[in-house]
C-alpha cells in the first residue's frame, strides 16, 4: 500500500528546514495554534453551511445567499489550514505519513471533496428552483449530511493524530495495523 | 485566596483520576471539545462577520442572532460538559499554567459580553444602523473567542 511514498517523507525529514521545525518547540506550537484558529474559521462556516443544507439554521436567508458571502472566508479557511497542516506534516514526515489517523484523515478528505465536487455539478445548479426554502429538497441535504459527517470525521481524526498508540516504533502491533500504515518492523 | 486545595480536590475527584488511568479518555473527550470550539466558532462567525459588515450583509442582525442563537447554546454546552472532565483531570498543572487563566478570564468575559453588549447590538433596529458600534462590538467579541482558543490550545503545551 504506497511504500513508495517512503523514500520521498524520508528525505523530506532530512531537509534543514524539517528539522528546525521540528526542533524548534515554540515554532510548531505557534503554526499548530493557527492550525486550530483556520479550523474554527473552516470547520465553523461549513458546519453553518451544512446545517443551513439540513434546513435546520437561518430558514429565511437564502441557500445562495449563504454561499456567496460566506464561502470567501470558509476558502480562506481552507487555504490557511493546507498551509499550516502542510507545515506540520513537513516537521515530522515520516511519522505522519507512517500515522494511521493521518491516513484515515486525508482519506476523509477526498471523500469530503467528491461531496463538494457531486454538489456544485449536480446539486447547487438548480439552487433557483429551491433558493428560498426552509428546507431544502432531499439531495441537497444528503450532500449537506456527507459534509457534516466527513468533516466531523476529519477533525476528530486529526486531532488523533496527536497520540502514538498504532506508532510504528512501538512494535508490536497487529498485523492489520502494520499493513493499514506501511511499516516494517525492524527485528 | 489560596485556590491549591480546591484544584487539588478536583484532581481527586473520580472522574478526574478515571480519566488519568484511561488512555482513551482524554484524548476522545478532547476531540469532542475541539468540535465544540468549531460549531461555537461557526455560530459566532455568522453573527460577527454580519456585525463587521462583510458577512450575511442583506440579513438583519435579529434574525441572525436568534437563528445560531440554540447552536451556540448548544455548543457552549458542549464545551463546557466535555472542558469540565478535561480540567478534572489535570486541574494543578491548570493552575500554574498561565494559558489555562488566559482562556478562563477571556472566556466569563466573552459570555457576559455576548449576552449583554453583542445581544442588545444584534436587536437594534436595522433603520437606524450605527457601523462603528456593530463593528467595535464584533471585533471585541473576535479578540475575546480569540484568547479564549489560543489559551485553551495552549494548556496543551505546558
Amino acid at each position: 500500500m504506497g511504500t513508495s511514498f517512503l523514500p520521498f517523507f524520508e528525505q523530506l525529514s532530512e531537509s534543514t528546514w524539517s528539522v528546525a521545525l521540528h526542533e524548534s518547540e515554540i515554532a510548531y506550537s505557534l503554526i499548530e495554534s493557527f492550525h486550530v484558529w483556520s479550523l474554527c474559521l473552516f470547520f465553523g462556516l461549513t458546519v453553518m453551511f451544512d446545517l443551513r443544507l439540513l434546513g435546520w439554521i437561518m430558514p429565511k436567508v437564502p441557500v445562495s445567499e449563504v454561499i456567496r458571502r460566506l464561502q470567501p472566508w470558509t476558502i480562506l479557511g481552507f487555504v490557511l489550514m493546507v498551509i499550516t497542516g502542510t507545515l506540520l506534516v513537513y516537521a515530522i514526515p515520516v511519522r505522519s505519513y507512517q500515522n494511521i489517523f493521518f491516513r484515515t484523515k486525508m482519506l476523509l478528505m477526498l471523500l469530503a471533496g467528491a461531496n463538494i465536487l457531486i454538489f456544485h455539478s449536480r446539486v447547487f445548479p438548480g439552487v433557483a428552483k429551491w433558493d428560498a426554502d426552509a428546507v431544502p429538497p432531499k439531495a441537497a441535504r444528503i450532500a449537506g449530511a456527507f459534509s457534516l459527517v466527513l468533516w466531523i470525521g476529519i477533525v476528530f481524526s486529526g486531532r488523533m493524530i496527536a497520540y502514538n498508540w498504532f506508532d510504528c516504533d512501538r512494535q508490536p502491533q497487529a498485523a492489520i495495523i502494520n499493513f493499514l500504515t506501511s511499516c516494517v518492523p525492524s527485528e | 485566596m489560596d485556590l491549591l486545595p480546591f484544584f487539588q480536590w478536583c484532581y481527586s475527584t473520580p472522574i478526574g483520576e478515571g480519566i488519568r488511568n484511561s488512555t482513551w479518555l482524554f484524548p476522545i473527550i478532547e476531540a469532542f471539545h475541539l468540535l465544540g470550539l468549531g460549531l461555537t466558532a461557526g455560530a459566532v462567525l455568522v453573527v460577527d462577520l454580519r456585525l463587521l459588515g462583510v458577512g450575511l450583509r442583506k440579513q438583519a442582525p435579529a434574525q441572525l442572532w436568534a437563528n445560531t442563537q440554540p447552536w451556540l447554546l448548544g455548543s457552549v454546552t458542549l464545551m463546557f460538559a466535555s472542558g469540565i472532565p478535561l480540567f478534572l483531570s489535570e486541574s494543578i498543572k491548570c493552575l500554574y499554567s498561565f494559558a489555562f487563566w488566559v482562556k478562563m478570564t477571556s472566556l466569563l468575559l466573552v459570555l457576559l459580553f455576548t449576552f449583554t453588549f453583542l445581544r442588545r447590538v444584534t436587536q437594534m433596529d436595522p433603520t437606524s444602523d450605527r457601523p462603528l458600534r456593530a463593528r467595535v462590538t464584533a471585533l471585541i467579541s473576535l479578540v475575546l473567542w480569540f484568547g479564549v482558543a489560543w489559551g485553551g490550545r495552549w494548556i496543551g503545551f505546558s
